[in-house]
């Protein structure tokens, strides 16, 4: 249980990196990395891809990046129409790359693909918890 | 490159909005084409592969239901699913089973019938077929997905609006003159132009991408009929071969994503794997068709298929290469543009164009010169799954 709390609208209830909820209401966004291989990935897994051990730590994720792309919804699937229009983009740490939607007071007109950008949870008015993309 | 299985029959149901009728009488309009083309009786079928992305309608287990329906009991059915290109894997099965020496025949039939729910549901359904766990509790649906890609390959590539345009218009002039198609209007430069209130393709769905940018949902099944060399050449005065398939997979998540400005990793790892099997090249290819889901998944899929250089897929909507009498024509039966895009039928559809126009037999659409070799471009997801194959006389 938990993991219905994460995002606008979950389609996932259990998962074995619900963590991850909690930690957003820590302010923290965190991957998970491998004790044993020690390779790291976010979204965060429960189980290793490189050497198959489920061994695994939570690590903060950086706070900053570039944003490599992103897109401006006008039209929304079911059950999102009332978020309408709204911006998700993908920011390139580096290392590390992550998915989410940009932060509402960022005009789209001010978007850029290459801008610095960071990133900070979120809790929605319904206490659903996410993350998001800001200004640097 | 070894000529073992053909293509011995193929059909296609009209690509329609809202189909009146249920899926097996659906899927039986292109499996009787099929069979007719291929002069053959259920009873020399050995084998029946179904193909759909599932949720569309409330079959559950289609496979049975319309193996019975198509008088395909009691051999073996089964169904596969690879989202919106479930039937060229399933072409890619019965190839394997069929060179297996399991079975002499083999049917593939991909069917969808997406108008029982609405164009939103839709959306949050085709969203689904992305990580559900992680990206879809933000909103995602297919068209903001494929922005993403275009997003960054227009940044840096010089793509513009105006080349994504052109590869609709180049759609509709097919379009036009398949009577299959869902979309049989033409296409020009005013649709898109914001201005102009009666533009009907100019409106922003998922930026940079427009209505016009987006292929058509449609109600439509689609039947290959394979064979192995045996009963090819005993059923068949045309017999199309497979001559290369090749397939792949990449990370759902964009965050696990290689760079978006390089295009669908899935197009260029199917391309080499298939023109490796057949032992050609892009040069030996005279016609395709790809799945142009989006106007940037053809641009993307011609540097993919290597029929131009990465970053340089533009040039080939700007000089026309792609129409009908250009140097590698693609999508001359309209596309998923304009012909429409019924998933789990998409796959055979394009097939079942590129073997018409290896037989000579395309109609208004047959590109000049008899083509001798062609290639089918099939991608599920968003390049979650790529399916290249390519066909010879």
């Amino acid at each position: 249980m938990g993991f219905e709390k994460f995002g606008r609208k979950s389609f996932t209830g259990i998962t074995k990196t619900s963590k991850f909820v909690d930690l957003l209401t820590e302010g923290k966004i965190e991957g998970t990395v491998c004790k044993k291989c020690g390779a790291k990935f976010f979204p965060p897994r429960a189980d290793c891809a490189s050497c198959l051990s489920k061994d695994m730590d939570w690590f903060e994720m950086p706070k900053k990046g570039k944003l490599e792309t992103f897109t401006i919804a006008y039209y929304a699937p079911f059950g999102f129409e009332m978020d309408c229009p709204y911006t998700m983009g993908v920011v390139d740490f580096g290392e590390l790359k992550l998915f989410a939607r940009l932060a509402k007071d960022l005009k789209p007109e001010d978007v850029k693909v290459g801008m610095d950008v960071a990133v900070k949870p979120l809790q929605y008015e319904d206490g659903q918890m996410s993350f998001e993309i800001a200004r640097a | 490159m070894a000529k073992d299985v053909a293509v011995i029959g193929v059909g296609q149901s009209s690509f329609v909005r809202g189909y009146e009728g249920s899926i097996r009488e659906l899927a039986f309009e292109a499996f009787r084409e099929a069979m007719q083309d291929a002069g053959i009786t259920q009873k020399d079928v050995g084998a029946s592969i179904f193909c759909s992305a599932p949720e569309y309608d409330k079959q559950r287990s289609p496979a049975g239901v319309l193996a019975e329906y198509l008088g395909l009991i009691p051999q073996p059915t089964f169904y596969i699913e690879t989202v919106c290109s479930s039937s060229s894997s399933g072409v890619k099965v019965a190839y394997s089973m069929i060179k297996a020496g399991l079975h002499d025949i083999v049917v593939v039939l991909g069917f969808q019938k997406m108008s029982e729910i609405t164009s939103a549901e839709s959306q949050e359904r085709m969203g689904r077929g992305a990580d559900i766990q992680w990206e879809a509790p933000f909103g995602t649906m297919m068209p903001a997905y494929y922005a993403l890609y275009a997003q960054a390959y227009m940044a840096k590539n010089g793509l513009t609006h105006d080349d994504l345009m052109n590869v609709r218009i180049k759609s509709g002039t097919y379009g036009q003159i398949n009577e299959r198609a869902v979309y049989r209007k033409g296409v020009k430069a005013a649709d898109f132009d914001a201005s102009n209130p009666d533009a009907r393709m100019a409106a922003a769905v998922a930026w940079p991408l427009r209505v016009g940018d987006a292929c058509a949902n449609a109600d439509g099944s689609s039947c290959v009929i394979l064979a192995n060399a045996e009963k090819a050449k005993a059923f068949s005065k045309k017999p199309v071969w497979i001559l290369g398939i090749g397939a792949a997979s990449e990370a759902v998540n964009m965050a696990a994503r290689p760079d978006f400005a390089k295009g669908l990793s899935v197009g260029y790892g199917a391309a080499a794997e298939a023109y490796k099997m057949a032992g050609l090249t892009p040069k030996d290819i005279k016609v395709a068709e790809v799945h142009d889901c989006f106007t940037i998944a053809e641009i993307m899929a011609y540097e993919g298929l290597g029929f131009a250089p990465m970053g340089e897929g533009k040039q080939l909507i700007r000089e026309k290469a792609t129409y009908k009498e250009g140097r590698i024509p693609v999508n001359v039966d309209g596309g998923l543009l304009s012909k429409g895009h019924p998933i789990g039928a998409t796959g055979g559809s394009q097939i079942r164009t590129i073997v018409l126009q290896l037989r000579d037999e395309a109609g208004p659409m047959q590109v000049p010169g008899s083509p001798e070799i062609g290639l089918v471009h099939n991608v599920g997801g968003v390049g979650l799954y790529g399916n290249v194959t390519i066909f010879g006389r």
